[in-house]
């Protein structure tokens, strides 16, 4: 025979929740968890995904990250520049040098599918989550910003052997 | 005292509770809701956010009042003044001590019952004046309910009527101290649901929010509000949350007075007791508010002419019975 629990009907259970959690609120002895935000800041987890970085160093401007981003929100631009030859005597190679990477957080959506499908591990997410604007065009975040976040990316553990 | 004089401070007397009663009960909605779902609210206007219904009004009455093109502008103009004619008429007959009363009516209960009727006008010119398509539909549930949910809430008050053998507010009150107890536990805690739910339905608030229903409606009859006619909208709901649950203390609870406390003090006491049995029975519906979610048009005409309507003509009965046989 399963034992009999008095229950109290759904409607006063929601309102028990309430006043619960009402009293929880005003007493001074549970911890509050709001967080007063722009007097104080949020500690968000390590790994958080915040904004995506760049590390322009290892982009070779291939364009994947643009071209399989679903808003189009990735603007590249780039050249390619002759490298003098590594040893004398060698063939002259070609670099791509990357002039212009934005990422207009405006229009992004944060899906993370340029970091999945970056092939040199250029981009990484960061935790970041200050860098609102006061217009819409000032959302447009170039390559030298993207580059700053990098500084914020958590240390990953290395690519498994 | 001249009447012009007399008239003009039961004005004043009357706007300042109504206006005060309007920010205590916003701020009371705001606040408890954000404390119920572990929010502090409002926080940085000044006071800890306490005085923010104030910053709230200064907000409305600086923003443009848009007036449509093809709206019918006077009945337009009008509608608000309909709703807070009908919500300042309420106060005339809630008694908070024996003489502080505007005016004690022998027929208070059938005045208040005629004059809350009014805002229905109200509503329902707000909605078809607007020349909009949502406007129009939230006048018409508006008007469905609010008629639908009137007679429970006659009905309710018929009870208590009849128990007190008047339909003066103070005298209902007098019969109380009389029976020593407060109307909902000797006899009419029926009728007391009842006229809590129909008077929940009649400000429209959440649970029977059918006619201004955002996610459908956009704002139903206040729509095509702006400014300070839209302040007016929204203040008239909090004063009418406020008088409603005046009212609901003064026939059901005791209103002024407090049983065991001696009557001879009522004077000092009353506005004390009537405000905080007020303030308590807003607190019931803004977790009624915050824990229910919104009915659908046909279980809510259902609950009004199915379930409340039969039960309380059953109370009458039952109180006329008792009344009769004792």
């Amino acid at each position: 025979m399963k034992d009999f629990r008095p229950k109290l009907p759904g409607f006063l259970t929601g309102m028990k929740i309430l006043l619960v959690n009402m009293f929880k609120t005003l007493s001074p002895l549970t911890k509050n968890p709001n967080v007063n935000y722009p007097f104080e800041k949020e500690i968000v987890a390590p790994r958080a995904r915040g904004v995506i970085a760049l590390d322009a160093e290892a982009c070779t401007s291939c364009m994947l990250c643009a071209r399989q981003c679903p808003d189009w929100c990735i603007y590249i631009e780039g050249h390619k520049e002759l490298q003098p030859p590594s040893k004398p005597g060698g063939r002259e190679r070609s670099r791509a040098v990357l002039d212009r990477f934005d990422i207009d957080y405006a229009l992004c959506m944060y899906c993370g599918i340029c970091v999945e499908v970056c092939p040199f591990d250029a981009l990484f997410w960061t935790p970041e989550y200050e860098y609102s604007e006061y217009n819409m065009g000032a959302m447009l975040h170039d390559k030298n910003r993207l580059d700053e976040w990098l500084k914020t990316v958590p240390e990953t553990g290395g690519l498994e052997n | 005292m001249s009447f012009g004089t007399e008239i003009l401070i039961k004005v004043g007397v009357v706007l300042a509770f109504a206006l005060n009663g309007a920010v205590i009960f916003t701020l009371m909605d705001v606040k408890g809701s954000a404390w119920m779902q572990r929010r502090p609210g409002p926080l940085h206007v000044g006071l800890r956010g306490f005085i923010f219904p104030l910053a709230e009004v200064i907000k409305f009455i600086q923003k443009e009042d848009i007036i449509p093109t093809k709206v019918d502008k006077t009945v337009f103009k009008l509608a608000p003044a309909f709703i807070l004619f009908s919500v300042f008429g309420l106060f005339v007959v809630v008694p908070i001590s024996p003489t502080l009363v505007v005016a004690d009516l022998n027929l208070g209960v059938f005045y208040l019952l005629a004059i809350s009727t009014i805002s229905t006008l109200g509503v329902l010119t707000a909605g078809w004046s607007s020349a909009n398509k949502y406007s129009l539909m939230g006048g018409l549930r508006a008007a469905g309910q609010l008629i639908a949910y009137e007679l429970p809430l006659i009905l309710a008050v018929v009870g208590v009527v009849i128990q007190a053998e008047t339909m003066s507010l103070v005298g209902i009150v007098e019969k109380q101290i009389e029976w020593g107890l407060p109307f909902v536990i000797a006899g009419q805690g029926v009728a007391f649901v009842i006229f809590m739910i129909a008077a929940t339905a009649e400000m429209m608030r959440i649970p029977f929010d059918m006619p201004i229903g955002e996610s459908e409606l956009v704002s139903g009859f206040m729509t095509e509000y702006s400014g300070i006619r839209f302040l007016i909208f929204y203040i008239a709901e909090y004063i009418n949350m406020f008088v409603m649950c005046a009212i609901a203390a003064t026939l059901f609870l005791g209103g002024y007075h407090i049983p065991l406390l001696p009557v001879e003090w009522v004077n000092f006491y009353g506005p004390v007791s009537l405000l905080t049995k007020t303030l308590l029975l807003g607190f019931i519906l803004v977790l009624v508010r915050w824990s229910f979610p919104r009915f659908r048009e046909d279980q809510l005409q259902n609950i009004a002419w199915k379930i409340l309507i039969p039960l309380s003509l059953l109370n009458i009965l039952i109180t006329s019975v008792m009344k009769v046989v004792f």
